[in-house]
């Protein structure tokens, strides 16, 4: 299954949620403000980690770049483009937004 | 592969709305289908052809006209909410229809994945 | 509130495909419009002989609490709504354990009967869906 979160992990709590309730296997994907959570420093560093060891995680660079993140991306999370994005949600089964 | 799109958020105000167009993009771009692109909630104002926006800014209601015309997507504006909203036939953009939350669902049941664009 | 939804439309081959639909309600009530326009979905979807679970979590469960009255604020209390989800066939209503219990309540604190289920439940559920609209 593919997790989508758009939301920042220092403003709301939709990343925690999306971890918790994301079974291992799944993937999530990071875009709009939810880019913040895939860079170095931030809050949700330490715990993206720790879940990327069952949970494929990857980033929407486009909205990195806009964010002049593009240089502080996590290792072993993959960026992806508006087609890579459609790769992922086409691979999965299924998909949920965490609005 | 057919992709059903769901907006819920209104144009410029965020990124919800730039998101779902360039996801729509991309699908067609692959080679993909876009079964529906369904605008709920604040997701409705995308369909206004009142909307002016400054010239140096992004058009959101003509490129997703355009991308309607040259694709024929069907870009459906849910009635029930856009009531809510003032988005009413007379100021409906090229490319869009009003019609009932059903053909939300309808295309959850024919897409074989159906993303959802909101906050 | 069927009346404002605006019609039901069901052409080309709809009828016949059952998917597995979930709606996830994350938001809290009234503070913004999308607990009331997912329930809006929520009732269109019953026209469609779906398979619909609904799941309830993080501020999400708040939609659910008893004692809402909503007269002074000047909006409608839409909460008597989802008692009246049964006679729509939608009886899988599910509620996350952990939200609950951060939030200090209890399913007696809702008002109508679900399943109480951790994390890790909701996550097998979500799994298994065709569909998931998160509002």
């Amino acid at each position: 299954m593919l997790h989508i979160v758009n939301k920042s992990p220092s403003e709301r709590n939709t990343l925690d949620s999306c971890l918790r309730m994301a079974k291992k296997g799944s993937t999530i994907l990071l875009i709009e403000d939810g880019v913040y959570g895939a860079t170095k420093g931030g809050v949700a560093e330490n715990k993206l980690k720790a879940a990327m060891a069952d949970i494929k995680v990857y980033a929407l660079w486009p909205d990195l770049e806009a964010r002049g993140m593009q240089d502080s991306v996590i290792d072993g999370i993959e960026q992806v483009d508006y087609n890579g994005f459609v790769d992922l949600v086409a691979a999965d089964k299924n998909v949920q937004s965490w609005l | 592969m057919k992709f059903g799109i769901l907006v819920n958020e209104g144009p410029y105000t965020h990124q919800a709305a730039d998101t779902a167009y360039q996801f729509a993009k991309a699908v067609l771009e692959k080679g993909h289908e876009v079964h529906r692109v369904f605008f709920y909630h604040d997701g409705v104002n995308n369909a206004s052809k009142l909307t002016e926006p400054p010239q140096d800014d992004r058009h959101i209601v003509n490129r997703w006209s355009k991308l309607a015309e040259e694709h024929g997507l069907d870009l459906v504006v849910c009635v029930a909410a856009g009531l809510r909203r003032g988005l009413v036939d007379v100021n409906l953009a090229p490319g869009f229809r009003i019609s009932g939350l059903g053909q939300l669902v309808e295309t959850g049941i024919q897409a074989d994945r159906t993303v959802t664009f909101g906050d | 509130m069927t009346e404002s939804t605006g019609g039901i439309d069901m052409d080309e081959d709809s009828s016949g495909t059952i998917k597995k639909f979930a709606f996830v309600n994350r938001k809290a009530p009234y503070g913004t419009i999308y607990a009331l326009e997912s329930l809006e979905v929520v009732l269109i979807s019953a026209a469609f002989d779906q398979d619909v679970s609904l799941v309830f979590a993080d501020d999400g469960v708040y939609e659910l609490k008893k004692g809402q009255a909503t007269k002074s604020v000047g909006m409608k209390n839409f909460s008597p709504t989802y008692r009246a989800l049964e006679g729509y066939d939608i009886e899988k209503i599910f509620v996350e354990k952990e939200s609950l219990d951060a939030r200090g309540l209890t399913a007696d604190d809702l008002v109508v009967p679900v399943e109480v289920l951790t994390s890790d439940e909701i996550a097998t559920l979500l799994d298994e869906q065709d569909v998931v609209l998160s509002f």
